[in-house]
């Protein structure tokens, strides 16, 4: 197990190896300039100053060198510097990062949850009201565009209703907690504040039942329809036939087992909620990688759509690891060499 | 005369054909079962064998309607309420199936779902308590090393020993009856023999009633006290296991036997001619009639109702036997 874990630890440069390249081509490739970025409107007609500015960014050198050195940094983990902030962009995303993940790990919590729940509840009272009702949500969760659901509620439940505050991590003026892991909430926590932490909570709650929700769906149709099959299977007439009541069969018996394919579905939820997170943080100002992105793409900050293509290459990576593991640890007969 | 382990009242069984009708699974079936008695009920597949014991305990899927009756120690099993039924079930009547390996859940530890079967059944006892008790009952269906054993998961024993493991399982809380479903299937041809000698050293020791399901005569031939033999979802030959086997009357079970190999027998096995009727397409009159050599017109139109056909009852115009009274019910 060890010996596997480690070997696909060290495949993961060259995998990344392979995305830096394709990133960097197909920005290459792009049409925009990005000296429109550097450079303002009315200094492009003063090729001294255009000069200058290629020059000290680099671009004045040949394709295959400019390369080359961006990999030369990428190794020594320089992402570069972001034409619009002229930071470095590894300072860039690991200020923004812990505010995605936080929303992404309360959306995949959010969204297992209510997943596991229906789908159970709908394979137990299959046929029944409930099962159409979990299924109606469940659907319109994964149909809706999270740019419009997310809107919507926001508008409905913190303009109208004010059940829940508005955007962003925290109310304005109030200032975040210690930084020990980046999670307002964790943070809050760890700083014995109380009050704070609540308004951390309640301000991840919505953008995280937004991004959650649009998970729900395939979590709860996986869940039914694995369970559905495992009550009809063998093992589950032979815990009948022990004695066991239908609720003990369901989840003792036929949950377990769709756990399995569970993980392989929550590995690609992963992927999905960190792309997702791009719209859900810029409906609700959420200061995280994805906001980044939007800003870096519309600005044509190559450093920065770099710099955020692979770290969210490596969160994808780890998180297919991360399912592999589980994958053997939830089911025995899988040994991994 | 004690009164009946088990008794089947004209049980039957119907299936939603697809159609909007309903097909027969089992045309009214009677049975009884003495207890320590061992039942041997032979069938090719879609006899109804196998649905008849499953709906004893109510474990055919919803849409199956049973009708009849299934009296288990005076009990009316057919119709019992939910939690009464599951008070039945693994408690005094143990179940062991066809494939131990399909029958066993792949991820949860073989020792830990036998233990359930005893923890079902008394939850004042406690896990720890439970696991000794099936640490014992490894040692009496002879899986060596059953403390380590019962550490393991499915995939990690070998057929004959999931099927002790079951049987263990089966056994956990002293039933009175055991019905076992094709127990020796699914095995290789000598551990077949070595369940069989264990279902035989349970039945000696512990007095335990059984109802073996098979398609194999040679399967009961050691073990039966008597035998049921099953064709399109009723019975056509019922008896003691000897008069079946020596003085068989119907012509289905003699095409049964001749179909078992002999060892000290030269010539090529006989085998019936046709394949069994499936409950959606069986054939009218008697349902054995279009592969059966002795058949004649009435056969074609009139199903044979079960008698006395010399020293067993048989359901057959033109029994091998020619001595026939009807059966006082």
């Amino acid at each position: 197990m060890l010996a596997y874990v480690l070997r696909r630890l060290i495949s993961i440069p060259f995998l990344l190896l392979g995305v830096a390249s394709v990133s960097f081509l197909l920005s290459q490739m792009t049409k925009g300039d990005p000296l429109a970025a550097l450079v303002p409107e009315r200094m492009m007609s003063n090729p001294e100053i255009v000069e200058t500015v290629k020059a000290q960014w680099g671009l004045d050198q040949p394709l295959p060198i400019r390369y080359l050195r961006y990999l030369g940094n990428l190794v020594q983990g320089d992402l570069g510097t972001s034409f619009a902030t002229r930071r470095p962009v590894a300072t860039d995303i690991a200020e923004r990062l812990p505010a995605t993940l936080e929303l992404v790990i309360a959306a995949m919590i959010i969204g297992t949850a209510m997943g596991l729940t229906l789908g159970l509840l709908s394979a137990r009272f299959r046929g029944s009201a409930f099962d159409s009702i979990a299924r109606i949500f469940a659907l319109i969760g994964s149909s809706l565009p999270i740019f419009w659901s997310g809107l919507i509620l926001l508008y409905v439940l913190s303009v109208r209703l004010a059940i829940v505050p508005g955007t962003g991590r925290l109310p304005p003026r109030i200032a975040p907690p210690p930084h020990h892991t980046g999670f307002y909430t964790v943070d809050a926590l760890i700083a014995g504040d109380l009050s704070l932490f609540v308004q951390a909570l309640t301000h991840l709650a919505l953008p995280a039942f937004v991004l959650g929700w649009a998970v729900t769906g395939i979590i709860t149709r996986l869940v039914r329809s694995s369970i559905v099959e495992g009550l009809s299977l063998d093992y589950a007439r032979t815990a009948r036939a022990k004695g066991a009541p239908e609720r003990v069969v369901l989840v003792r018996h036929a949950l377990p087992n769709a756990l399995i394919p569970l993980l392989t579905i929550l590995g690609f939820t992963f992927a999905y909620l960190i792309t997702g997170a791009v719209l859900t943080e810029a409906i609700f100002s959420w200061p995280g990688i994805g906001s980044y992105a939007v800003r870096a793409a519309g600005a044509l900050d190559y450093p920065a759509i770099g710099g955020v293509t692979i770290v969210g290459s490596v969160a994808f990576l780890l998180a297919n690891l991360l399912t592999d593991i589980a994958y053997a640890w939830a089911n025995p007969r899988i040994k991994v060499h | 005369m004690s009164a009946p382990l088990l008794s089947l009242k004209d049980l039957r069984i119907a299936f939603p054909d697809g159609d909007g009708g309903m097909a027969e699974g089992l045309r009214g079936v009677d049975l009884s079962l003495d207890p320590g008695e061992v039942l041997g009920i032979v069938g090719e597949s879609g006899s109804g064998k196998s649905i008849a014991m499953m709906a004893l305990l109510q474990l055919l899927p919803d849409s199956a309607r049973v009708s009849g009756s299934a009296r288990f120690k005076g009990q009316e099993l057919i119709g019992m309420a939910g939690p009464r039924i599951r008070r039945i079930r693994g408690k005094s009547i143990g179940c062991i199936f066809q494939d131990p390996l399909s029958a066993f859940n792949p991820v949860l530890r073989i020792g830990d779902q036998v233990a359930e079967a005893i923890l079902l059944h008394d939850s004042s006892r406690s896990r720890r308590d439970a696991m000794k008790a099936v640490e014992g009952l490894f040692e009496r269906v002879a899986i060596p090393q059953p403390a380590r054993r019962l550490r393991q998961y499915p995939h990690e024993f070998s057929g004959g020993m999931r099927q002790r493991a079951m049987i263990a399982m089966a056994l956990a809380n002293s039933p009175e009856l055991l019905i076992a479903d094709e127990p020796t299937t699914a095995l290789d041809v000598t551990v077949q023999a070595q369940i069989l000698d264990l279902l035989r050293d349970l039945r000696r020791d512990l007095g335990i009633g059984m109802v073996l399901i098979t398609h194999d005569l040679g399967v009961v031939a050691g073990i039966a006290d008597k035998i049921a033999v099953m064709y399109g979802g009723r019975i056509v030959e019922r008896g003691a296991t000897d008069p079946v086997f020596y003085e068989t009357a119907h012509p289905y079970t003699a095409g049964l036997i001749g179909a078992v190999p002999d060892i000290e027998g030269t010539g090529a096995l006989r085998q019936i001619e046709g394949t069994p009727p499936s409950i959606f397409t069986r054939p009218g009159g008697c349902s054995f009639h279009p592969r059966c050599t002795r058949a004649q017109a009435i056969c074609a139109q009139e199903d044979p109702a079960l008698a006395e056909v010399g020293n067993t009852d048989c359901a057959c115009h033109f029994p091998l036997i020619a001595t026939r009274t009807e059966v006082a019910e």
